[in-house]
Parts: structure tokens; sequence; C-alpha cells
């Protein structure tokens, strides 16, 4: 086992970042354009990425499996995006973001780390504003703010309901401009194959081409990964169809360390399961909590409409358990409960896997108007999709997959263990912790993307120079045809079972026993469940070809061959992890009240797990956690 | 838990194997749909019969089937993403019909549109336009404190409505003249309102309208029926404000130098 070195600069927390980019190597702008740079997921960070890197004359090839770079997930996101401005003058400073997002993290994230993320947020938005993204605005024409989950002071901006969306394009935009000056060739359609690595050194990949079968091999100087989360282990999750552990999976069986894999977030607000036949569940937006109460009848076998359960037979269970948050107990808390409502066979809804968020009372209180005027989108989205006016009945919600923590394991250059290999945004594991803060994604894609990267992949390139494999060398042509054979494996199968099927019945195993509760005997039973589906896949599955044209279901089939691995470390993980951290609750490490205690005497470090070969126990390394500038405190919300 | 309802439908679906195949409207019928349950959903439930049955599963596109990326699109029954205002064909569920229906189901058609495969049109020309204009040239760093320029709240307002555009192309397939000009116009508009935008406003509407006409989509002639599809409900307006930009353009705009030594 190894302790692994985030190589984080010396000096005081305020400084390191600055003094960092001192020490860092330049590339001189005139050899820039020496050097090849493929950057894999046109997300915040890779889109950010690729164009910050252009604009500076790196010659850069990126790929989307998309039909365009504008498709990435990031356009889901609705809340808004973090920054220290302090424009609302109540208090923030990049002192208390950065103390706000490391307590939200549960103190599991890299403290060095959290901080840069602060102190670059203001630029961020600085960029943004200059790409003409249209965030909301006061009348007297200064940006808006409001407040988010988990912060008592008013620093996220927003776009409407639309931010993530908003921030993409502005990327996306940035991206455009460099298509159209040569500087990025964009490659769409094509996915991520393999990690191509020999010497010791990422040497480019094999990618896909989507429409026609091809297997491409693309040498660079660096890699960088930027291809987002894995909920979609969960099957249902609030992710698009095509998000997929598959780059950073090949990247791990190249040798990348995978930290933290079962530090997943369930999100409280999304819409419920209404049909065995649902492929993903839809976010609303947490700030519904703002004003929705949270209830399920009392009596379980009480099956009258909502509005006709009196409400001394109502459960206001939050409201109930945490007298001092109620309705707006942290993500993870409001989870867990709608859960254990479910389990005991007091949900609601079509399945029974739904809780009600009740908005009456606030409409008899502020009025229709303004409850319109606060979620007006959101009641309209709910409409369209459920068929519920959530103006007349209750909403109903559930808890869903939606973000992972976990990933790719990287040094303070954001650097994997993997030389010349990059992870950026939800792909890596390292700013968030065990817990994410609403409004803070957006903020560390964008920051990984637009102002950390550019400086640090100098840093690397400045040392290790070209890397002068090109793409006929033996390794790739190696990678090409494992890549080749598995596809073969797949089409030649011939099984009885669906792609959907499986992957249907993987995300009961991981809802069951690696979601919002865990405990040891559950992760155990996970883990042979999980070997089991996987067995019957290669063993059953039917997969619809031809290879060479755009099929759809064989890109699952692959997708899903690695999401029934990563499934195992997550639960491998979890049970490692003998404590209970944000996301991640250990029925065992649990108090009375149901509150998540941690054991920081044992478990403050980053568990980076090293694949040893098919069907072998990962290895263990550990990045122990120091903290130097903040006091570590359990968190309670009564 | 209720026994879901379900219906029979029958699918009247295009299929095409290639850009170079011909095409033809496939009749198939489809038991025990779930109502509750998406189109695409549907399409789903369908395909897995169709893969274990050894038949082609058709091919649509699709991601985040929440009405947010604008990578589905199909025309159901003669409308793009179907009826209801404000929803792309992800947000449509099977409620919306009735037992025993037929279903027409079609990609998006545009000259400038080439057919994939049965559902997936290529529409990488969207693509084209935003490459030749539709962004503010800023370099990453160096720009001035995010407050240093108000711009007023009803422009906001505006230009956001402007900006929530997809990219879908369901303005393009419901266009009798298939004219990308809601798209194009979005873009413009959005940036055409914001003060950071108003320096390259004259090149930005010249450059992605040639664009636009270099890919084959065809002129405005105002039917509207654009806004009508559109899942964003995207206003005319910015169709009539990039007019507005483009008669400016005209009298005082100019191409690129190399454009204007051709001439």
């Amino acid at each position: 086992m190894l302790y692994l070195d985030g190589k984080v600069p010396g000096g005081p927390l305020a400084e390191k970042w600055d003094r960092h980019r001192m020490e860092l190597n330049l590339i001189n702008p005139a050899n820039r354009r020496r050097f090849s740079i493929v950057v894999v997921g046109t997300g915040l960070a890779g889109a950010s990425a690729s164009a910050s890197l252009a604009e500076m004359g790196y010659k850069v090839k990126t790929f989307c499996i998309q039909d365009s770079p504008r498709r990435a997930h990031s356009i889901a996101a609705q809340g808004g995006i973090n920054a220290a401005k302090n424009y609302a003058n109540d208090g923030d400073s990049i002192w208390r973001l950065f103390m706000d997002t490391i307590k939200g993290g549960d103190f599991r994230s890299r403290e060095s780390n959290v901080y840069r993320l602060a102190q670059v947020s203001n630029n961020i938005m600085d960029q943004c504003v200059a790409q003409g993204v249209p965030f909301a605005r006061e009348y007297g024409g200064l940006l808006a703010n409001r407040s988010f989950g988990g912060a008592q002071v008013s620093r996220t901006f927003y776009a409407r309901g639309q931010t993530g969306q908003q921030l993409l394009l502005g990327a996306y935009g940035a991206l455009s401009r460099q298509i159209a000056d040569g500087q990025v060739k964009m490659f769409p359609r094509h996915e991520m194959m393999d990690l191509v690595v020999a010497g010791g050194r990422t040497r480019g990949i094999i990618a896909r081409n989507l429409i026609n079968g091809d297997l491409e091999a693309h040498a660079a100087d660096a890699v960088l990964l930027s291809t987002g989360g894995y909920s979609n282990v969960f099957y249902l999750s609030t992710n698009a169809i095509s998000c997929n552990v598959s780059a950073i999976w090949q990247a791990y069986k190249k040798g990348a360390f995978f930290a933290n894999p079962c530090f997943t977030q369930i999100h409280p607000t999304s819409l419920p399961h209404v049909s065995g036949h649902q492929t993903k569940l839809t976010l609303m937006s947490e700030s519904l909590r703002n004003d929705g109460r949270v209830w399920v009848p009392k009596n379980s076998d009480d099956k009258r409409p909502a509005n006709a359960i009196p409400e001394n037979e109502r459960d206001y269970y939050l409201e109930k358990k945490y007298p001092s948050f109620g309705n707006l107990v942290p993500r993870d808390v409001a989870s867990r409960n709608a859960k254990h409502q479910c389990d005991a066979g007091k949900g609601v809804g079509p399945t029974g896997r739904a809780v009600y968020l009740d908005f009456m009372e606030a409409i008899k209180r502020d009025g229709k108007e303004v409850i319109a005027r606060k979620y007006g989108n959101l009641f309209d989205m709910y409409r369209n999709i459920i068929d519920d006016d959530p103006y007349e009945t209750p909403m109903m919600i559930y808890p869903a997959a939606h973000f992972t923590m976990g990933g790719l394991w990287v040094d303070y250059n954001l650097m994997s263990n993997v030389p010349g290999l990059f992870v950026l945004g939800e792909a890596n594991f390292s700013d968030h912790g065990a817990n994410r803060l609403g409004a803070s994604a957006l903020m560390q894609c964008l920051a990984d993307g637009y102002f950390i990267v550019p400086y640090t992949l100098a840093g690397y390139l400045g040392e290790a120079g070209n890397s002068d494999v090109g793409p006929d060398h033996a390794a790739f042509n190696e990678s090409i045809q494992k890549v080749q054979a598995r596809i073969e494996k797949l089409l030649s199968n011939n099984g009885k079972r669906t792609v959907e099927d499986i992957h249907r019945e993987l995300g009961r195993v991981m809802e069951d026993h690696v979601g919002v509760v865990r405990n040891e005997d559950g992760l155990k039973t996970a883990i042979k469940q999980i070997q089991k589906v996987r067995a019957e896949f290669w063993e059953n599955v039917k997969v619809a070809g031809p290879a060479d044209r755009y099929r759809m279901n064989l890109q699952k089939a692959g997708r899903l061959a690695d999401f029934l691995e990563i499934g195992e470390l997550m639960a491998v993980d979890a049970l490692y992890r003998k404590e209970s951290c944000g996301g991640h609750l250990r029925e065992e490490s649990e108090s009375e009240d149901g509150e998540a205690i941690r054991d920081d005497k044992n478990f403050c470090h980053a568990a980076a797990w090293e694949f040893m070969g098919e069907n072998a126990e990962p290895r263990l390394h550990m990045e122990p956690l120091v903290f130097e500038n903040v006091e570590l405190t359990q968190r309670s919300y009564k | 838990m209720t026994t879901p309802k379900t219906i029979d439908i029958t699918l009247k679906v295009w299929r095409q194997q290639g850009p170079g195949d011909r095409g033809r409207f496939e009749s198939i019928p489809v038991k025990d749909v779930d109502i509750h349950c998406s189109f695409l959903e549907m399409l789903d439930f369908l395909n897995e019969k169709l893969i274990l049955e050894d038949k082609e599963p058709i091919e649509f596109d699709n991601d985040c089937r929440e009405g947010i990326c604008g990578t589905c699109g199909a025309v159901i029954n003669g409308i793009p993403h179907g009826h209801g205002r404000g929803m792309t064909v992800c947000e449509l569920h099977m409620r919306k019909f009735n037992n025993g229906d037929t279903i027409v189901v079609e990609p998006f058609r545009a000259r400038a549109f080439k057919v994939i495969q049965d559902l997936m049109v290529d529409r990488s020309p969207l693509e084209k336009i935003i490459q030749a204009g539709g962004y503010i040239s800023v370099n990453t760093g160096g720009a001035p404190d995010a407050n240093a320029i108000p711009v007023a709240q009803e422009k906001a307002e505006e230009a956001m409505d402007a900006a929530s555009c997809i990219g879908c192309g369901a303005c393009v397939a419901a266009c009798p003249n298939a004219s990308a000009m809601l798209f194009v116009s979005a873009k413009v508009s959005q940036f055409a309102l914001l003060p950071q935008g108003r320096l390259e406003a004259n090149s930005r509407v010249l450059a992605m309208l040639k664009e636009m006409d270099a890919c084959g989509f065809g002129n405005c002639t105002n039917h509207r029926v654009c806004e009508t599809v559109c899942p964003k409900k995207v206003s005319i307006r910015h169709i009539a404000r990039f007019n507005l930009e483009f008669l400016k353009a005209g009298l005082v705009g100019r191409l690129s130098l190399d454009e204007e030594e051709k001439i």
C-alpha cells in the first residue's frame, strides 16, 4: 500500500496557488503549437479546458459522444453557481466559501484544492459574464444573488432555472471560436474506448467513430479526461442516457487510481418512479424545499388522494424529527428519510416509491402568483411529465442518484498517478469530499478547465516534453485489437436478455445495498449479486449489431460492461470505509437519531484503489487528509 | 400500487439504413404500452422486443430526457416534438395517446439536415452557424469584474429568453422553407441585447446569416410556425431584432478584410 502524495505546495494556505504558479514550468507561446493535447468530454470542464488551451496555442483534439459539444449533461444543472464576490455584502469571502465547502464535504477533501476552488471562483464569474452568459440582474443592473442549501450567505449566481445550460453555452461558444480558427479539431460522435499508456506515460486514446464503427488511434502529449460522473450505475439517476464511467474506467485499468468510488450523492427532490419502463429521474431544484412541506400518510394502508387526507393523519416526518432544520435538512439526510418511509410501506404514487412535497400551505399563505414566480418553470415541468398540477395537489418526489464525488485520484495539478493523464470536473475525486454542496459543481468544473489546467499542464509538459510516440506504435495497435475483440464478443453472444433488462437489475442491487443507506451484510450481498449479474451479462446478453453503423444498443452494452465492474468497486470501497461521512452512511456508524458519525481517527484519508487484474481484488492506497486550517466538527441539524 | 393502464398502438415509423438508402415507412404494432411511460421509453420498450426477435432496432438521438439538451427530436403526427407547446419529444408521454392510435413518426426533415439513420439527422450545420459567430470573442483570463458593466434588468431577461434555445432544430423541421432563422436570431438577439455582445454585433449577424445560407437553409418569410413548435417557446421577437441588426450591419458593418478584398 502506498501513501499518496497530493503534491500540495508549501506555505500558508492562502498563498499556495500563487506560489505554485510561480514554481510551475511555463511553455513559451511560440512553442505551445508543438504540443498535442487530447480532451475527452465537452461538459463545463472539457469545453472550458479545450477552449482555454487552444487559445493559448496548443493543438487540441476534442472528443464527445453526442452530435455536438453543447449536449453534455452540464446543460441540465438548474440551481446556480457559487462565487465569493460578497456582492450581497453579507459576510462572504474566499475564506468563508472555502470553509462552507470543506465542512459540506464532511472533511474528506484535500484542503488546498478546496481553498484554490474558492479563490478562483471570482475569476469564473468574470469570465462567464464577459462571454455573455445572461445571469439574472437586479433593477440597478448589477448581478442578482440567491442563497442555496447549506450556506448562510447569498452567494449563488443564476440564469433563471438554466444556469448549467447557460454556462455550458458560454464555454461552447469559446470552443466553437477555436474550432472555427482551426485551433481545435472537434470529433463529435466519437467515444473513447481505451487509454494508451506506454513506457510509464500516457500516449493517447483509441476513439470509436459511432457512425461507422471505425476505431481510431489518436496520439497526444497529454490526455485530459472530463467525462463526468457514474451515477448511471444505479440505472435510474438524474444523468443523461449516455453518461457513463467508461473513459475513466479504462484509465483505471491502465493504472490510474480510483478514489472514494462509494461517495455518491443522492438528491432528495427528483420526480418519482411512475412506470416500470422509466429510464431516468428528473431533478427538481432543491430550492423547492424552501416552501414545500414533506409528508407521507401516517397509515401505510391509507390510499386516499392527498387532498383527502386530513392534517392529523399526515406524518410531516422531517419537521417532526429535525425541529431546527425541518424540511431544509441537507440532501443526504432528506434522502435517507424518504427511503425509510417508502421501505416502511408509507410511500405514495403509482409505484409506492414517492413522498409528498406539499405547497398548499405556501400557496394559501403567499398566494399563487408569488409561488408561480418562484417556481413556475419547475411546476410546468412537473405537470408535463407527471400530469398532475402542483398548484392543486401535492407534488410527489423521490431521491435519485445525482452526482458522484468519487472519481480518478488526482494530485494538486489535477494529474492522476499516471503521468500525462489529467482528470477534470466530476470525473475526478478531489474537491467535494464526501458530499457536494449545491451550486458548487458548476464552480469546480469551470475552475478546473479555465483557471487550473492551463497552468498545471504547462508545468507537466515543460518537464516531460513531447511524447514522441505516434499512433502506429505497438501500444496503440494492441489497444485497438483489445477493443475490437470486446466488441466482437458482445455481438457474438446471442443470449436471451437485453442490455436494458440487465442494467435495470444492476440498478436495483445498487439502490438496495449501495445507495442511501449501507451496512456490512448488504454490501457483502451486493458484491456477490453484482458478480452474478456481471457473469449473467457476459453469458446471456443479446446485443444488436452491426458494428459498422450507428448502433446505440452496442454502445450501451459496452458502457454497461463497465458499470458492472465499478458497481463492485463501489461496494468494496463502502465496505472498507467503516464510518459514515457525507453521502456515505454506514448503519453501523450512525447515532441513535440517524446522524452520520465520522471516524476521523481511522478514516481521515482518501481511499485510492489500484486495478490488479480482471476478477482480482483491487489494492488499496491512501492519501492522508491533513487539515491545518479548519477544525474538524461533527454535523448536526437538530 | 395500482395496475398500470396500458394501450395498444401502431407506429408508422420512418426507417432508413443510411444516407444513401431511400428509406420507407414501416408499420409496427406495439402492444401493452404503459401510459405513464414517455414516448422515447415506448421506443426503448419496442426496441427491446425487436432486438430479442433479431430485428433492427429503431435508431433515434436522445440524451438528457428532460427537455434541455436539444438532442432528441422527431416529427410526431406531423408536428416536430409532437403536440403540447413548450415540450420536447422526450417529455411527451403516452397518456396523450389513445388505445388503437396510429402514430406517424419521422425525422426532422430539411435540405440542410441529412438523414443519418432512421430518425437521426445530421444537425452539424447548426454547429457551423455558431462557429461563424455565435459567441463573444473573449479569451480566458483578463475579464473585468463581473459587475463592471451593469445590464438593465429587462434586457437581461430578454437575453435570457433568447438564450434558452436548446439547438434542437424543431424550428427548421417545422418551417416550410426549412429556414434556421429562429435558431440564428436567438443567438444574435441574446448578444445584441448585452453590452458585451455589442462590440461584434455587426460582423456577427452578417457572418452567421452568411453561414446559414451557405448550409442550405431557406429564408424566413414570416410563417411563424417555428415559434409554435419551439420547445423553449423562443419568440419571433428575436427574428425581428435580428432583422434590425442585419439592417444596421448592412449599412455600417463590414465583413472580414478577406471578404472585402474579394468584392
